[in-house]
């Protein structure tokens, strides 16, 4: 059996773990730059706060109920999805960890005869431990598991643990589950089902095999076979390493300097270098990217990217820093406001599998060594303390960030205080 | 990810591998002699960890958070104003812990009391009265203080 696991509403939790006031009051966390509306306490959502809403739209009823407002705290989330994934880690023998706030548990061979009971166990010590409250659905397939999750979590809210053991638990599941809902139904796929009249899990679990393949290839029939219990995956336990890697951020307020934006240009850079480091491999497809604000139509609009190849693979800030400011060269143009910039890189491998160009000149044992020496500080003393000096000091392109939470696991002056 | 990448060759011929791990650290004692190569030192059998702060104060990482204090109501218990926390949420409250509680949305730190079933977060200070908890209070055990720590005066 496997189970799948899901922080509720994750963000605002995080939140209310340090702030119990907050605990029955509507709730919402924005996204970077306080762009809008990307999580929500149910009691935000019963107010009709939907995902994704602007926040300027929501304003007025932002003020109007009293909806506590949150810019986001991916330093706060992070370390709190740590805890989370490394206390479920001490309860079963093997997991994947599928996203921030959710993780694929094996219950296979687990000494216990009710699995539920089980469910309720793990639940209780997430919550005890990191004050994080989560919901499990626990079925045969992974597929399943995800609706039994869903069915727990809109269902059965106080138990918050749903198993799907018998047909009839499956039935039950299934119909409730709208079929946009059933992992990997895009949207796509979901008007296409809507038109043949599959509009719950169920009526998909019952269709045949035959008619499947023909409408959704083969991806169809596996997840077809899932939801009728036949296992087509199997758990993760290995993440792949990433195949593109992208950093980018709007502006705090819009910029048409170059130098600020260079700066902007290079973090993002030296954030990707650090990332495939990280991941140990080199890239040498490197694509800069810079636009102006669509949201300002009275305002002249430019957007404009540049692909370019590097000659051999590489992950050393320098050289990606220097690329990427190549490549900001080749598209910035004076007499704009720019609202965003981003470096993707791609053609990612193995870091010990990189072909030498052959004009190479480059003293690649230095950087190498340099590179390591700057991670190993920067682990240590905090991010970006030792950076490349282009990256520049003044952060004039930082996120706008008003309503940020403290740091309270990641930083000695930002701690809880509690009063004696 | 590799956890260990060696150091350059050292003059004895041995190959010391560095540990990098991102969120712990450990000292690993060093081996000065090579087993074929000559008479083993008498120390190597008595080699040990070196002392890790860290090991000693938490015992179980991701159910341990720290915060700061404010205020002087548990004076008496060495918990000053601008004390450190080590706030184990992974312990089970027993009677006479010190803990952080939450009432009414409030954090506080106080030593927690059961007594003919009624709870009491309690102060150690003179100027301050226990606090008896009420059914209309909302009331938790956030976690259990498992470390004190202070900066000499």
């Amino acid at each position: 059996m496997f189970a799948l696991l899901d922080c509720n509403n994750f963000y605002v939790s995080c939140e209310r773990v340090f702030d119990a006031k907050l605990e029955g009051k509507p709730v919402v966390v924005l996204s970077n730059n306080d762009g809008c509306v990307i999580a929500r306490s149910n009691e935000a959502k019963a107010l009709g706060v939907q995902m994704g809403a602007p926040a300027f739209l929501m304003q007025e009823l932002f003020d109007k109920q009293q909806v506590e407002v949150f810019s986001s705290n991916y330093a706060l989330y992070g370390d709190m999805s740590d805890r989370v994934m490394k206390t479920l880690s001490e309860l079963v023998p093997s997991m994947e960890v599928y996203s921030i706030d959710e993780a694929f548990l094996d219950l296979r061979n687990m000494p216990y005869e009710n699995l539920e009971e089980l469910a309720l166990h793990i639940r209780q010590t997430v919550r005890q431990w990191t004050g994080i409250p989560v919901s499990i659905g626990i079925a045969p397939t992974k597929t399943l598991a995800k609706i039994a999750n869903h069915y727990a979590k809109k269902h059965q809210p106080q138990r918050g643990v749903y198993l799907i053991d018998t047909d009839t638990d499956a039935e039950k599941a299934l119909l409730a589950t709208p079929i946009e809902d059933v992992w990997g139904i895009g949207r796509r796929y979901s008007e296409m089902l809507q038109k043949h009249h599959i509009i719950n899990a169920l009526q998909l679990a019952n269709a045949s095999e035959e008619w499947v393949r023909q409408k959704m290839k083969v991806v169809g029939v596996r997840m077809l076979r899932e939801l009728q219990g036949e296992i087509c995956y199997q758990l993760d336990t290995e993440p792949a390493p990433k195949k593109g890697i992208c950093v980018s951020r709007s502006f705090g307020k819009s910029l048409s300097e170059r130098k600020p934006i260079e700066e902007a240009v290079a973090t993002f850079a030296a954030r990707c270098a650090a990332k495939l480091r990280k991941q140990q491999s080199c890239a040498h497809i490197l694509h800069v990217f810079l636009y102006t604000n669509p949201n300002r139509p009275d305002q002249p609009q430019y957007f404009n990217s540049k692909v370019l190849h590097l000659p051999t693979a590489t992950s050393s800030s320098f050289e990606i820093i220097r690329y990427a400011l190549r490549g900001l060269e080749l598209i910035f143009k004076e007499g704009y406001h720019y609202k965003k910039a981003g470096v993707m890189i791609s053609g990612i491998v193995p870091e010990n599998q990189v072909q030498i160009s052959l004009f190479d000149g480059r003293k690649r044992q230095l950087d190498t060594q340099a590179m390591r020496v700057l991670d190993e500080l920067n682990r240590r003393m905090g991010r970006d303390t030792v950076r490349v000096a282009v990256q520049g000091f003044d952060r004039n392109w930082h996120l706008r960030q008003e309503r940020k939470s403290r740091c309270y696991t990641t930083r000695w002056q930002e701690l809880l205080e509690v009063k004696a | 990810m590799s956890l260990f990448y060696p150091l350059p060759e050292q003059p004895d011929g041995l190959t010391i591998y560095a540990f990098l791990e991102p969120t712990e650290s450990v000292s690993l004692p060093f081996y000065h002699s090579c087993v074929e190569a000559g008479f083993p030192s008498p120390a190597d059998d008595y080699v040990e960890l070196s002392l890790d702060l860290l090991k000693y104060l938490v015992d179980k990482p991701h159910a341990t958070f720290c915060v700061r204090v404010k205020g002087n109501s548990m004076e008496g218990a060495t918990i000053v104003d601008g004390s450190l926390l080590v706030v184990d949420r992974s312990r089970v409250v027993k009677n006479n812990d010190i803990v952080i509680a939450v009432i009414n949305g409030e954090y506080t730190v106080k030593r927690f009391r059961r007594d003919k079933g009624k709870v009491w977060l309690i102060p150690e200070h003179a100027a301050y009265e226990p606090i008896l908890v009420t059914e209309s209070m909302e009331f938790i055990v956030w976690g259990v203080v498992t470390f004190i720590i202070n900066q000499p005066k």
